[in-house]
């Protein structure tokens, strides 16, 4: 074996990492080395810190340059066989795996409060209302393409509404429910109607300005919304008469979220396959190609947009049962853009993969804890270095596909 | 199936085995926003909280148990601050000592209500948690709203001589809860404000209102929120040349509204606890800060300060961990803090933490009488 | 007339600040149509680069106006050099990705670079000096403050130099000619990776200068200050027509003026009610912004 080549590839590459070490240490100089405190009028000098983000910088770089190389060969290669994508055509077509798997899921699902303490309940319940709102936002960004960055308005609409409703006429959660999706619904068309023509990234700003219109009614709004004091004592949902202890709420909640992620999953997988949401991925690849067909624009987007807000008028609802307490803090721009990271980190379109972001997205954080001051700034890192890694997000859609087999016909025909 | 078994059985293990373990501290919960834009709130709380538990444990703990520390990030948002009361309750806490926003408390107040966990905030200063008599379990070491904008209504009228007046707020719980209650005191007395407005937080400046502020003639501003506004409008105002007063809230009543405005602070009013400064307790605690952390403590760090002494030393004065021994405790006996001497009401209110009014002078707070 | 004109130059200088970094988000845009969400961390980390440099300065006994120039020139190479290397790590990797993903990589970048300066430095706001100085013949004006000129002259000057960089420079060529094709400008022999790369930095660069006047301006900054700047510049940037450097300097001011005009006239409770509003309404009307170009699509 010859090791010239090696060597000076060694070489090159310790080069390579050397620069970056050297240029991180230049970066972070001033941020993280000199700390000024202006009331003694004296400085701080944090060296060690320098050597640290040397270090740092210098073995990071291999193994970043070592896993962008990995990427740009494996895609090479061709996705077709990634052992990724053979182990999910495996589950899916055998039945001897599917099945079990399935099951497994479902008892681990069903046992999940009985085995974890109510705090573990409660963020799983969290967790799954980010799969709703997810799946909720996945048809309008993932199958309509319509960006959509005011999301959180929807789920505003749907909190306030069981919230105001409970406070002033005592609504029950089970009529709010529904309600509160049709309302929700119906602010999804109202905010339709005038974007229309917009496309792409100017969709995007006047979503984002819509849901901050929305937040700023509620904090500013006294008469209406209580304002920023938020609305405190908000039924939790009836259980028919049953007294339960704090505890078992979040259990029966739970339940409720499983029953309701479920309906989500039936209910978007099956209008992924229909008409209109054929039409909406015919939309999103080609609008004029789309007309052409026949198809009617403002009425598939229009359908999109509702559709996709009536998830977030339910969790609105959800959430407002949830904490007993709502306040327009809860719905913020960074709401939206978490939701929206959930559908793209997930794979856009694909509902395993809205459904493994949301957990990963809103489990991470919970995990984090134990980092503690540096959970967010691992968060950051974790989403870019996730979108860097796998750009089409963890699972990425399977259109699916009736294929011609010729051959196949002939053979059955003899 | 016999795997899935195993793992089932590993995992309760674990479960029981981190209970099991957890049985020989004193867990203080610490709450609040530790991230995000509220964090310069949340993070002096949790500084003082390890203070004074580092000190308690070098005393040898209480009960003679050690105290742990369990701090928890709510970002100020209401859905988080559920979920960490949830997890602070199921990892048994004793006390918890938060949380930072009015809101956030009130959401995961129900989760420690339901459990039995005395909860003590250093800032949450709405009214509601303690007056409407919802949450036999909340305490706090900070005086509510309502108390403030009374000092602050009749320290303009009959102080002052005041005669319009212009209310700004920040729209949060806090600012517009405080701003609310001066209007409605302004009024009773038959004084209308010129000018009733909230202001976003963070924007990119404040001239604005600076200008309509000024064009109201108002002889005084009063302002509901916290002290980095404060400190742009302060500056704005005085840069342009105005007389016109400000009086603000405690949220203002922070040596970094100084540092921040410099020499613009000057001859600004606001509320606060009862004098501190000549309290050696206070001034040990900040000298504390500074020798720990190398820098001046932040907003709230006494009121917390104060908190985390209270709690642990009504459970020893309680003489156990049970809820009603520990209530009982904070409210039957004096407690000796950097605010003074305090004791705690039947709404959970603090006795003996009560609100003067401060001027700006020379660089300082300095309280007027 | 007064309160108009106080109003009116009120608006300005922040419609000058949102413009400053609103150029980064629109040339950014403009060639790799992409988000920039973490754009605004950059203009904040100018801010504090500024302000550790200036306070290191002025121990050493350094003040005046060659203090705001060293300041604000330190304050332009980090955020060129943060803005580069966001690029290389963030986005370059992401080039042929679907496309949204380099706006989510963007939004975890600033979340990143958030706390990244809250933890390096400190979570509290901290006092930022006035570097800019009072003019002595501004001694009697009460409409206008010297710091506020001082914006709007730098706001100028840097844009007028912009345009005449991207039209009359080799690079200002390649980067129109990147903007409209990249696989054609690349067949050209043009060095699109270079040509992105010196987009960032201008970008960034410019951001530094708005950092450092507003933080002069008002006083104080800390780590948060760029999230809301960068959501309003990326609303001025889309208001006046995205991926065009004189809409991101109207779209910029028009949006100042709104805020300033709703602020005195009617209540700041609903100003950015207003801003977003009208930004509906012209986007109603004008799909792709005040000077942006309706771009029929070719079938």
């Amino acid at each position: 074996m010859e090791w010239k080549p090696l060597i000076r590839r060694a070489g090159s590459e310790i080069f390579k990492s050397s620069v970056a070490a050297v240029w991180f240490m230049f970066l972070t100089f001033p941020l993280m080395v000199i700390k000024i405190s202006p009331l003694d009028r004296t400085i701080e000098w944090r060296w060690m810190r320098m050597v640290y983000v040397g270090v740092g910088a210098f073995l990071l770089s291999f193994i970043w340059r070592y896993m962008l190389e990995r990427k740009e060969t494996g895609s090479e290669k061709g996705e077709a066989d990634s052992w990724q994508k053979r182990a999910g055509n495996r589950i899916r077509s055998d039945r001897m795996i599917f099945v079990p798997l399935l099951a497994v899921i479902g008892i681990f699902v069903l046992v999940f409060p009985f085995l974890f303490s109510s705090y573990q309940t409660s963020i799983m319940i969290t967790a799954l209302m980010y799969v709703m709102l997810g799946l909720g936002l996945n048809i309008v960004v993932g199958l309509a393409g319509l960006l959509d960055l005011g999301y959180v308005a929807f789920y505003a609409v749907g909190a306030y509404f069981y919230a105001l409703m409970n406070h002033h006429f005592g609504l029950g959660f089970w009529v709010a429910l529904p309600l509160a999706g049709a309302l929700a619904a119906t602010f999804g068309v109202l905010l339709g109607f005038p974007v229309l023509r917009l496309r792409g990234d100017y969709l995007a700003i006047v979503t984002l300005g819509f849901g901050e219109i929305i937040r700023l009614i509620l904090e500013n709004w006294n008469e209406f919304s209580f304002g920023p004091s938020g609305i405190a004592g908000i039924s939790r949902p009836s259980t028919f008469g049953i007294k339960l202890t704090l505890q078992e709420h979040t259990v029966y909640l739970y339940y409720i979220m499983i029953m309701l992620v479920l309906f989500t999953i039936l209910v978007v997988g099956r209008l992924r396959n229909s008409r209109i949401g054929r039409a909406w991925i015919a939309l999103r690849e080609d609008e004029i190609a789309c007309q052409a067909m026949g198809i009617d624009k403002t009425k598939t987007k229009l359908m999109a947009f509702a559709l996709g807000a009536t998830w977030a008028g339910f969790v609105g609802c959800i959430l407002a049962a949830k904490t007993t307490f709502i306040n327009p803090a809860s719905f913020t721009f960074m709401e939206s853009a978490i939701i929206l990271s959930i559908v793209v980190l997930g794979g856009m379109g694909s509902i395993v993969g809205v459904i493994v972001g949301a957990f990963i997205l809103i489990l991470l954080p919970e995990y984090l804890r134990a980092f503690s001051e540096y959970r967010m700034l691992a968060f950051g890192a974790s989403m870019v270095l996730i979108m860097v890694f796998r750009p089409q997000g963890i699972i990425s859609g399977i259109r699916q596909r009736y294929e011609f087999h010729a051959k196949a016909r002939e053979e059955a025909r003899t | 199936m016999k795997r899935l078994q195993i793992i089932l059985m590993v995992c309760a293990c674990l479960i029981f085995a981190g209970q099991a373990f957890a049985a020989d501290t004193i867990k203080l919960g610490v709450a609040g926003a530790h991230s995000g834009d509220l964090a310069s709130y949340g993070l002096p709380t949790l500084n003082a909280a390890k203070l004074v538990v580092g000190d308690m444990n070098a005393k040898g703990g209480v009960l003679g148990k050690k105290i742990e520390i369990l701090a928890e990030d709510d970002v100020c948002k209401p859905e988080v601050a559920a979920n960490v009361g949830s997890k602070l309750v199921s990892e048994k806490v004793t006390v918890v000592l938060g949380h930072i926003c009015s809101g956030a408390t009130k959401a995961a107040l129900n989760t420690y209500k339901e459990a039995k966990i005395v909860t003590m905030s250093p800032s949450a200063t709405n009214v509601d948690l303690t007056k409407s008599g919802d949450y036999p379990n909340f305490f706090r070491t900070i005086s509510p709203d309502d108390a403030q904008a009374l000092l602050q209504v009749d320290f303009a009228l009959n102080k002052l001589k005041v005669k319009k007046v212009a209310i700004i707020h920040d729209k949060g719980d806090y600012g517009k809860g405080l701003a609310e209650f001066a209007q409605g005191f302004f009024e009773k007395k038959g004084v209308k404000p010129v000018l009733f407005e909230g202001i976003t937080p963070g924007a990119v400046d404040y001239s604005a209102i600076v200008q309509k502020i000024k064009f109201s003639g108002a002889d005084a501003v009063l302002y509901g929120g916290y002290h980095p506004e404060a400190a742009k409008i302060v500056t704005g105002m005085k840069k342009k040349k105005m007389k016109t007063l400000f009086i603000s809230d405690d949220g203002v009543r922070d040596d970094t509204f100084i540092k921040v405005a410099g020499q613009y602070a000057e001859g600004v009013y606001a509320t606060g606890p009862i004098d501190t400064t000549k309290n050696p307790m206070a001034i040990a605690a900040i000298e504390q800060h500074k020798k720990e952390f190398g820098s001046d403590p932040g907003a709230f760090y006494l009121n917390a300060y104060a908190a985390s002494l209270c709690l642990l030393e009504g459970i020893q004065k309680a003489g156990s961990t049970d809820y009603a021994a520990i209530t009982k405790a904070l409210r039957s006996n004096w407690f000796e803090t950097p605010l003074g001497k305090i004791s705690f009401d039947e709404n959970g209110d603090a006795k003996g933490i009560g609100f003067s009014m401060y001027q700006v002078q020379k660089g300082k707070y300095v309280e007027v009488k | 007339m007064e309160y108009f004109l106080e109003l009116f130059f009120g608006g300005l200088t922040r419609g000058s600040i949102y413009a400053l970094i609103a150029l980064g988000y629109t040339m950014v845009y403009g060639i790799i149509e992409l988000i920039n969400f973490a754009h605004g961390e950059i203009y904040m980390i100018g801010a504090f680069t500024a302000l550790i440099v200036a306070s290191a300065l002025s121990l050493a006994g350094m003040s005046g106006w060659s203090l705001l120039i060293l300041a604000g020139v330190v304050a332009m190479i980090y955020s060129a050099a943060y803005g580069f290397t966001l690029e290389k790590i963030a986005y370059k990797p992401l080039r042929t990705a679907p496309r949204l993903s380099p706006l989510i990589s963007a939004i975890g970048m600033s979340i990143f670079l958030q706390n990244y300066v809250l933890l390096a430095q400190t979570s509290d706001f901290m006092s930022f000096p006035a570097l800019i100085e009072e003019f002595p013949f501004m001694e009697n004006v009460t409409i206008i403050r010297s710091s506020e000129l001082v914006i709007f002259i730098t706001t100028a000057v840097a844009t007028t130099l912009l345009t005449l960089f991207i039209k009359f420079t080799r690079m200002g060529k390649a980067m129109r000619a990147v903007a409209q094709d990249k696989t054609m400008a690349m067949l050209l022999g043009v060095n699109v990776n270079r040509v992105i790369s010196v987009t960032f930095i201008i970008g960034s660069a410019l951001a530094a200068v708005g950092g450092v006047l507003i933080s002069s301006h008002i006083g104080q900054i800390n780590f948060y200050i760029g999230f809301i700047a960068g959501i309003k510049a990326f609303t001025a940037a889309v208001l006046g027509g995205i991926g065009s450097i004189p809409g991101a300097v109207l779209g910029g001011m028009v949006l100042g003026w709104t805020e300033s005009f709703a602020t005195g006239y009617v209540s700041s409770d609903y100003e950015d009610v207003f801003a977003f509003g009208l930004l509906v309404f012209i986007l109603i009307f004008r799909p792709a912004g005040i000077l942006g170009r309706t771009t029929s699509e070719k079938v």
